[in-house]
């Protein structure tokens, strides 16, 4: 049985683009320019990482391990480096010895002894794919010929693909020195549990007791990758004055300083990184891979510079990806609905090394909801995958996902509507997160089911008999981060605004559109650029969802300072007290002249005027986000169609709305895939089998409807225009909306993520 | 090293030579050699349509074409898509419709949406799927896609009918 | 006087208290009353002079990175939490 294309919600022919219009008391945010770097990006000019070119450009391989797990006995470059075109061969024993202390480089803490280890390994290989040496050579054929005669003699050990394998007695050891850390407590022996942390408040045993039903499943979620479509780059030259230029496509472009910093023990002062545009990250381009390599290469082939590309397959086997994971749930709620007390067991595979995001699954997993009584064990668990790295609301959706689907158990037992139930239960300002911490501001998550149960789509029945709907919530806590930027005031009454968060979905557009209404001119007077590093003060990564709330933030304080510092300067040329500035024009006594004249008048009279903005926003406004998900199953194949699907999303105040909905799109279709075809396949030696994008299967634009989409506007009161990040929380309830209306569908729940048809069907046979 | 051949082509209407080895794709000459580095590489086996070029006004995936295939033949890459007085009706819907994120899968959706619009100017919302199934956009869940390429044929039907 | 959040593993140490409150005027201050109450308690949250890896400080709700010397008011909330990354 096919779903037809009627079935699917269609576009009523609605095709032209949105009117471009200013939201209520602004001028500019709200509307829907064009980006700056639009046309560029439309004809092929804009240059990503891989289109980077460069006299005597040498092209790296990197030899890649075969084996999930093994210790690396030898490695003879020799026959390798007398290859003819081979300029320089490197493995991990070209790499200064790390030390084994914890730093925090980026976005997340990481020991400095394993970040070395992942780029090229040390003394084991640690997943399939694990990088073991790379080449430099004239051309990349060269370089592919040159790794297969490279010879490594490797001990191989058992794999730990699982959190199972590896919590079990006796299971083999990844990392020797690795002990579990219990809040500052350290474990004696040898382990694969990096971390247990707890979060617990309220009387958990009571909250149980007081409840009418009780609900206890047990899920398991699989690896899944962040899957941009531009794979891992990395562009280097080690200059003979001991510079070093790093041409990247990257997240942050400090934070891959840092790495390669802290790695080669290089200081910053000597490198230089250079942002290309970058062709999609989700969280996956904040880690390094390539860059410190190609560093190492052209040192050895004399400062030539080294350009690595990675295959897909190399992206598959060595990046990203995000852990799969062993969750347990178990929920009471009373005759009424309310959620009388709730407990979570969250075990993440961080891959080869600690640093899983189970950290913030363990205030996901309960944050849309006000629970009096409730724990939440996380737990850290190191397998022999690649080393994750975040991806959207990092560890947000496999954690949504079990609660979701746990509390609409709840909600058919007792008889009660599934938007019904969130509304009892949901979380409020005042309210607080599961590690304690109080929402002291206003939240949306009410407003946002709200916005589902009155929604066109959740009043509109179902029509066929495998149709299911699904409904779930989710939390992202969202970041401030640190922001640099200047602005330059030009003489024809533009201005250059130099800042250096780098723009993966629009952000120079949202960043010129907050100091252009700051300073009350066009949004095409403002002129946005991505510097390097060199050019701007320290810069956090795009992620976090706090590019537009941040740079945002700096962009605001930049156009406040450069108005004031404008009518400072016209009350000296004019030599009057004070000159007032409104609808475009500066008026001082009897002087009335346009933005564009003020400039050209600053210009000539005195100092070029250039204004500044570093801010550390400590606190930001967490998203919520409720969705609603309507499906088909096909009973004969087990194959689920997505028929119509409705966000609404908490996004405090859209800047550009069209990118706040691209966003909201993006992150669920990337949840769909998560819930129904992605996952990693391992054979029993831990080898990937699916390293490819036909067989690691992404949504294609066929398997989709329109996403609609709901704006939920509750300003955050700590940001000028209100913004909160908008990027990630439309990951998190994908799999439990979807999960949800699958159950709805065919009458019994699943367990295991993804729901592919060969799953689905055996569910259906129960 | 391997030996070369030398290789005639009109791409994006000029005359063009090239010297290639045999085990060259037309996507690796078109950006190592040509510097021509709009069409970009996902994947390299023909799963994700960022390399999408045209031979002889058919859609290929240019990783899959062995550059001396094109050999006498006509190539049309995002090069060759602007007209000379500005943007494509494509290209400009784009952007209107913020159609593109990151933009790395741009130039191949672009040329993908030019070549079914040539060949079924009035497609419904599931022709543009269909068509567009082999070019992954892993940012926008499609939907403005989708839209945009709807907004140009209709806009050319508006154009055809006047 | 400042209310500190004791992280729920930590609890054996404070008698089982999930809230303490202690004078301290910056971060470095709170863990050493909290230490001198319940001795033990520093070095779960301190480790070579600053707050150890992987664990953030939270007062008032907001994450700053000025880890011990981060300014905690008369009637501040102090949480200790594990540090939180996004994509």
């Amino acid at each position: 049985m096919a779903v037809t294309e009627k079935a699917m919600h269609a576009t009523n022919g609605h095709t032209s683009p949105p009117a471009s219009k200013p939201a209520d008391g602004y001028t500019i945010i709200g509307s829907r320019p064009v980006r700056p770097d639009g046309v560029d990006k439309v004809t092929g000019r804009a240059i990503y990482g891989a289109d980077v070119r460069l006299q005597g450009l040498l092209y790296g391989k990197v030899l890649r391990s075969p084996h999930a797990h093994a210790r690396i006995l030898s490695i003879d470059t020799s026959k390798a480096e007398a290859l003819p075109g081979v300029k320089a061969v490197v493995t991990g024993a070209d790499l200064p010895t790390a030390a084994d202390k914890v730093e925090d480089l980026g976005e997340s803490a990481i020991n400095l002894k394993y970040l070395s280890a992942n780029i090229l390994a040390h003394d084991k290989a640690l997943y399939h794919g694990h990088a073991i040496a790379a080449v430099a050579a004239v051309d990349s054929h060269t370089a592919e010929e040159a790794i297969g005669f490279i010879e490594v003699k490797y001990e191989v050990l058992p794999p730990v693909m699982t959190v199972d394998d590896a919590m079990a007695d006796n299971a083999p050891i990844l990392l020797d020195g690795l002990r579990t850390d219990e809040m500052g407590e350290m474990g004696s022996k040898p382990t694969n549990l990096a971390k247990h942390f707890r979060h617990q408040q309220g009387d958990l045993a009571a909250g149980f007791a007081a409840a009418e039903v009780v609900v206890e499943r047990t899920f398991r979620t699989e690896t899944v990758h962040q899957g941009y479509i531009e794979p891992h780059t990395g562009t280097a030259q080690y200059n003979t004055d001991g510079q070093v230029t790093i041409w990247a496509s990257t997240q942050g472009t400090f934070a891959v300083r840092n790495q390669t910093s802290e790695i080669l023990r290089i200081p910053v002062s000597q490198i230089k990184v250079i942002p290309t545009e970058i062709g999609g990250g989700f969280g996956g381009k904040i880690n390094v891979y390539l860059e410190p390599v190609a560093v190492l290469l052209s040192k050895k082939a004399g400062g030539k510079p080294v350009k690595l590309v990675m295959s897909r397959t190399e992206v598959l086997q060595a990046t990203g990806p995000t852990s799969g994971s062993n969750i347990r749930i178990k929920i009471g709620a009373d005759a009424n609905g309310k959620i009388t007390a709730a407990h979570a067991e969250l075990y993440y595979e961080a891959g080869a090394f600690p640093g899983s995001p189970v950290g913030a699954a363990a205030n996901v997993v309960l944050a849309p909801y006000a629970i009096d009584n409730l724990q939440v064990d996380g737990y850290d668990i190191v397998v022999n995958r690649p080393r994750s790295a975040a991806y959207r609301a990092p560890g947000g959706t496999n954690a949504a996902y079990a609660t979701e689907s746990v509390l609409n158990e709840i909600a058919e037992k007792l008889g009660i509507d599934q938007a019904h139930i969130r509304l009892i239960n949901g979380a409020k300002q005042g309210d607080r997160r599961p590690d304690g911490v109080q929402h002291t501001e206003p939240i949306g998550l009410l407003e946002t089911v709200q916005a589902i149960a009155e929604s066109d789509h959740y009043n509109t029945p179902l029509t066929g008999k495998y149709q299911g709907r699904g409904i779930a919530c989710g939390y992202w806590n969202n970041w401030g981060g640190k922001s640099s930027a200047t602005a330059v005031l030009n003489a024809d009454g533009t201005v250059s605004l130099n800042e250096a968060s780098t723009d993966i979905g629009g952000s120079r557009a949202s960043i010129a559109m907050q100091f252009a209404e700051a300073v009350g001119i066009g949004y095409e007077q403002v002129k946005p650029r991505v510097g390097d590093t060199d050019s701007v003060a320290y810069n956090d990564v795009t992620g976090g969802s706090r590019t537009t709330f941040s740079t945002g933030m700096a962009a605001h304080n930049m156009g406040v300072e450069m108005l004031s510092q404008m009518k400072e300067r016209l009350a000296d040329v004019w030599e009057v007290d004070a000159v007032e500035y409104a609808d475009g024009e500066f008026s001082g006594g009897d002087n009335h002249i346009s933005f564009q004249e003020a400039a050209a008048l600053i210009y000539k009279t005195g100092e070029p005027l250039m204004v500044s903005s570093t801010v550390f926003p400590r606190s930001f406004g967490p998203g919520f986000s409720t969705q609603l998900a309507d499906v088909e199953v096909d009973p004969e194949t087990g194959k689920v169609t997505i028929l119509r699907y409705t966000i609404a999303q908490d996004v405090g105040r859209a800047i550009h709305p069209s990118y706040v909905e691209g966003q909201m799109q993006g992150g669920v279709v990337q949840g769909i895939g998560w819930a129904l075809n992605e996952e990693y396949i391992y054979n029993e030696k831990g080898q990937l089998l699916n390293g490819s994008l036909l067989d690691y299967r992404m949504p294609t634009a066929l398997d989709l409807p329109m996403i609609e989409t709901i704006l939920v506007e509750v300003p955050y009161p700590g940001h000028p225009y209100g913004v909160r990040g908008v990027g990630e929380v439309n990951i998190v309830p994908p799999a439990g909306a979807i999960a949800n209306a699958v159950a709805n569908a065919i009458g019994s729940r699943m367990f295991e993520l993804p729901m592919s048809p060969a799953r689905v069907l055996e569910a259906m046979k129960e | 090293m391997a030996k070369k051949v030398m290789v005639q082509t009109v791409i994006n209407n000029d005359d063009t030579t090239f010297v290639c080895e045999t085990r060259q794709t037309l996507l690796e000459v078109l950006r190592d050699e040509l510097g021509m580095t709009g069409t970009k590489e996902g994947c390299g086996n023909g799963n994700c349509g960022a390399c999408n070029v045209m031979l002889d006004g058919v859609l290929v995936n240019s990783c899959l074409v062995l550059a001396v295939e094109a050999e006498g033949r006509t190539v049309t890459t995002i090069e060759g898509v602007a007209e000379a007085e500005g943007l494509h009706p494509i290209q400009q819907a784009f952007l209107e419709h913020a159609a593109l994120q990151c933009g790395i899968c741009t130039p191949g959706f672009i040329i993908s949406s030019k070549a079914l619009l040539e060949q079924n100017p009035n497609p419904s919302e599931h022709d543009v799927r269909l068509w567009l199934a082999g070019n992954l956009c892993r940012c926008t869940g499609y939907d403005k896609i989708v839209r945009a390429v709807l907004d140009v044929a209709s806009a050319g039907q508006a154009k055809a009918g006047a | 006087m400042a209310v500190v959040w004791i992280p729920a593993l930590i609890r054996p140490l404070t008698d089982g208290k999930s809230q303490v409150e202690v004078t301290g005027e910056n971060v470095r201050e709170i863990v050493e009353a909290l230490e001198a109450l319940y001795p033990g308690v520093a070095a779960r949250i301190v480790e070579d002079d600053r707050i150890r890896p992987g664990l953030s400080v939270a007062v008032d709700g907001a994450v700053g990175n000025k880890g011990l010397l981060e300014p905690v008011g008369p009637e501040s909330e102090v949480h200790f939490v594990p540090a939180m990354t996004g994509g």
